[in-house]
């Protein structure tokens, strides 16, 4: 591999890293509370299709004098407000009326599937009938870099080259880990992950705990879905479902991490490398690349099976990940 | 000195909405506690002890009645309610976080306007309570790594972390050696002294009278009365726990024709993590015996009886040997057979812990139906006998006084106690030759309790072994004819139960002889 390629990969994987990052530390911050949101995939979509008709309109609107900044504000909200809302839905389910967490999750992917194709395939129809919407002044803000950082050789090639949002996804890591081993709010959080009912007998509001961190944790993982759109897709819409198996990487990468939000940072980009080191390898087929993209699901495989024979409490699931709680229970 | 009264519940119902049926938990109870004195709310299980406390520390909510802290009405709708009014309840499933240290279940929850977790504070909290009331309790340490006893100890700081004046303990001996217990007694004499009000809830009658000052009595759900505990005698609260003039006794006869039917040799297992749960166990039993098993939860109980059953994959040069009851039988090895053929050998196992209807009995299936789980190979071709199954329902539940509707009734619809018996008199209508129960009495109430008891015994003088699990030590010396001591998962002694005392068994529990 010549430096170029080297640099050509790193720079593709923590692209690629950077919609996972999203998805598996707002997917953290859900679980530690005590629920599997099996629905990330379907957040992603959410966020990604919400953030892409807010532009669409708002640049159809302005033409070209559509404003960078607000391009980015409009989109970041419609995000964060459309997976927020979404999780608050999945909370609504499997909190108050108690359904199967997994069932749930399942069910919300093919709903956000249907919803974000039926309003991408509009969108392209609105957008004139060529074939792909492109929103462009909203893409281009979100990849800006700032060039005299970004024009240092190979150092600002691998380090300085992404949009703002790749190092607000590691911010958001390092913010997510100093909340829950810091403060005391992350310290009742994790209560109720483990143990619902002992975090109930010291007051702790089992309920309230869930809704929040499971709502913010979706708002946090549609970020994902956003960055795939904007940065990864440059402002156009896949109804391949790409983003789809990036959910899912996501929640893979939750487990690689042991639900630590530091371990996901270099988790993401080593998911990223691991998934486009078959563009870099020659004499690959198109049927013998599949193997490659295989690597992620074996990677994560081989931590569960390191990690089960360690038989280190600390590294397990929350202990009640993936149940309801009911105080009357008996 | 006067009394200072702590709480007041007047007229407390309380009912909880079961399938078909209401069932009122507590009805229109009263009851005082007062500041400087241990209360011993007394009752057999499912007599609604331990929900009536349930509301003084905002777990349940009544339907109706008053209570009243110090002196001023309040409504208490969650914990946080109970820990403002200095109520503090340690509950008899302990309520920590597993994997979390002391000093951070301590604070858990706790806003004292921190926003940062703060762990120095809590370390010199710590220490003052422990001078004060003579505790040991270290708080770097994980949860996961305690002793039931040092857990106790955990949930009682957490609560005078919180500022409890009024403390609640569920059953808290239940898990204890007698010395622990003793030494649990101490710290309560000391925070009585101290001008705690303190309950305890139990159904041990000796606990009562070692411990208590005043004694309140309820049964199903309805106040009986109170007493105070210099006033009274085991035998007027036995009668007031179970609402008839009652004698507890266990016929225990004496062991005859005593017949070597089962030696263990060498046995160890490992559990799924490779950390040996039973080491080198030796011991031999004998039909027409009860061989009791003494040991804290978790000391190689359930792994015992299970490698006994066949469940257990066990370690090498382990040997089993088991003689049938028959003349002229030969001694076989049982160890690495299936349990299916260990059972055909006439070993069962009537085990029956905490998941009755998990290893037990099938839950939705009716009684009939679980009689035919142990005879479903014996029909025609490919067809179930539905006969004899239904026959020997009818039996069981008419010799036992099993209360149900019908033998078609899904058991899990049935009491504890109906179920146990249901599970028991299916084991014995197998005409075993050893039967194996652990904690077989577990949440039935006293009746119940010691018809299984006199079972054992009636098993026994049919010659059965029986091999008897139990966590009551007064129940293993007055029932068995020699107990067996696990520590850690050895024998730490084999002891002659009518010469030996609970003090003796207690100490074999935590020591290896």
């Amino acid at each position: 591999m010549t430096q170029a390629q080297i640099i050509a990969l790193i720079n593709s994987s923590v692209v690629f890293g950077t919609v996972i990052l999203f998805g598996a530390v707002g997917e953290i911050l859900t679980e530690k509370g005590g629920n599997l949101n099996l629905g990330v995939p379907g957040i992603m979509y959410m966020g990604g299709i919400a953030g892409l008709i807010g532009t669409f309109y708002y640049e159809k609107a302005m033409g070209a004098d559509a404003v960078p900044i607000i391009c980015i504000l409009i989109a970041i909200i419609c995000a964060l407000v459309a997976s927020f809302i979404s999780g608050l839905l999945f909370a609504f389910m499997t909190v108050t009326l108690r359904c199967n967490q997994n069932i749930m999750g399942l069910a919300f992917n093919i709903f956000a599937a249907g919803f974000a194709n039926f309003y991408g395939g509009s969108l392209n129809k609105l957008a004139g009938g060529v074939g792909q919407i492109n929103v462009l002044t909203t893409s281009k803000a979100f990849r800006a870099t700032i060039p005299a950082l970004n024009g240092l050789g190979s150092i600002g090639k691998i380090f300085f080259s992404y949009g703002f949002l790749a190092y607000v996804a590691i911010a958001f890591a390092i913010l997510i880990r100093w909340f829950l081993n810091r403060t005391m709010v992350g310290l009742n959080l994790r209560a109720v992950g483990e143990d619902p009912a002992a975090a109930d007998a010291v007051g702790i509001n089992v309920t309230k705990y869930k809704y929040l961190s499971t709502s913010i944790g979706a708002a946090i993982s549609g970020l994902g879905g956003l960055y795939y759109v904007m940065d990864y897709q440059k402002g156009t819409w896949d109804s391949a479902g790409g983003v789809e198996g990036l959910g899912w990487l996501a929640v893979a990468l939750v487990i690689f991490a042991s639900w630590r939000p530091l371990r996901a940072i270099w988790g993401a980009y080593l998911f990223g490398i691991l998934s486009w080191m078959y563009f870099y390898i020659p004499g690959l087929t198109r049927s013998s690349q599949e193997i490659f993209k295989m690597l992620p699901y074996i990677a994560t495989l081989a931590v569960l099976i390191f990690v089960s024979l360690q038989h280190k409490v600390e590294n397990q699931p929350p202990k009640h990940l993936g149940l309801p709680y009911f105080r009357e229970d008996r | 000195m006067s009394i200072k009264n702590a709480v007041r519940m007047v007229d407390i119902t309380k009912t909880f909405a079961a399938k078909a049926a209401k069932v009122v938990a507590n009805n229109k109870v009263c009851l005082d506690i007062n500041y400087g004195e241990v209360l011993a709310l007394l009752g057999e299980n499912g007599s609604g002890k331990t929900t009536l406390m349930n509301m003084l520390s905002g777990i349940y909510a009544p339907d109706s009645g008053d209570i009243y802290v110090n002196g001023k009405h309040v409504t208490i709708n969650n914990p946080s309610d109970a820990f403002a009014l200095h109520i503090g309840m340690i509950h008899q499933h302990f309520k920590l976080v597993e994997v979390m240290t002391a000093a951070e279940n301590i604070i858990l929850g706790l806003d004292e306007g921190n926003k940062l977790i703060d762990l120095k504070n809590v370390h010199t909290r710590v220490k003052d309570f422990c001078d004060r009331y003579g505790f040991v309790v270290n708080p770097d340490k994980k949860v996961y790594d305690m002793s039931v006893s040092e857990k106790q100890t955990l949930e009682i700081v957490k609560q005078l972390y919180r500022g409890a004046d009024i403390l609640i303990l569920d059953e808290p001996t239940a898990v204890l050696t007698p010395q622990e217990t003793q030494k649990l007694f101490a710290v309560l004499r000391n925070m009585k002294a101290d001008g705690k009000a303190v309950v305890i809830i139990t159904h041990k009658l000796h606990e009562v009278m070692d411990i208590s000052d005043r004694v309140v009595v309820l049964l199903k759900g309805n106040y009986v009365g109170e007493l105070m505990t210099k006033d009274t005698n085991p035998q007027e609260l036995t009668n007031m726990m179970v609402g008839r003039p009652t004698t507890l006794n266990i016929d225990r006869s004496k062991p005859e024709n005593l017949r070597k039917c089962l030696e263990v040799k060498n046995l160890s297992v490992k559990d799924i993590y490779g950390v040996l749960k039973l080491k080198d166990v030796n011991f031999t039993c004998y039909g027409g015996e009860v061989l009791g098993v003494a040991g804290i939860s978790g000391s190689g109980q359930r792994e015992l009886l299970e490698a006994i059953a066949g469940l257990e994959k066990l370690e090498p040069g382990a040997e089993i040997l088991y003689t049938p009851n028959t003349p002229g039988a030969q001694e076989e090895n049982l160890a690495g057979m299936s349990p299916v053929r260990i059972k055909n050998m006439g070993i069962s196992l009537a085990f029956v812990p905490e998941d009755r209807l998990g290893m037990g009995l099938v839950g939705n299936m009716d009684i009939a139906e679980n009689m035919m789980l142990k005879s479903y190979k014996d029909g025609s071709g490919p067809l179930l006998d539905l006969k004899k199954p239904k026959a020997l329902a009818e039996k069981v539940v008419k010799e036992l006084e099993v209360l149900t509707p019908s033998i078609h009734t899904p058991v899990r619809r049935l009491s504890g106690g109906n179920i146990q018996k249901v599970l028991v008199g299916r084991e014995i209508e197998q005409h075993p030759s050893l039967i194996m129960t652990a904690y077989a009495v577990r949440g039935l109430d006293i009746n119940t309790s010691y018809t299984i008891y006199n079972l054992m015994d009636e098993q026994k003088q049919k010659g059965v072994a029986v091999l008897f699990v139990g966590e009551d030590l007064d129940v293993l010396l007055e029932l068995c004819d020699r107990i067996l001591v696990l520590c850690a998962g050895q024998v730490s002694g084999i002891v002659d139960a009518r010469k030996t005392t609970k003090e003796e068994v207690g100490l074999l529990m935590t020591h290896l002889g």
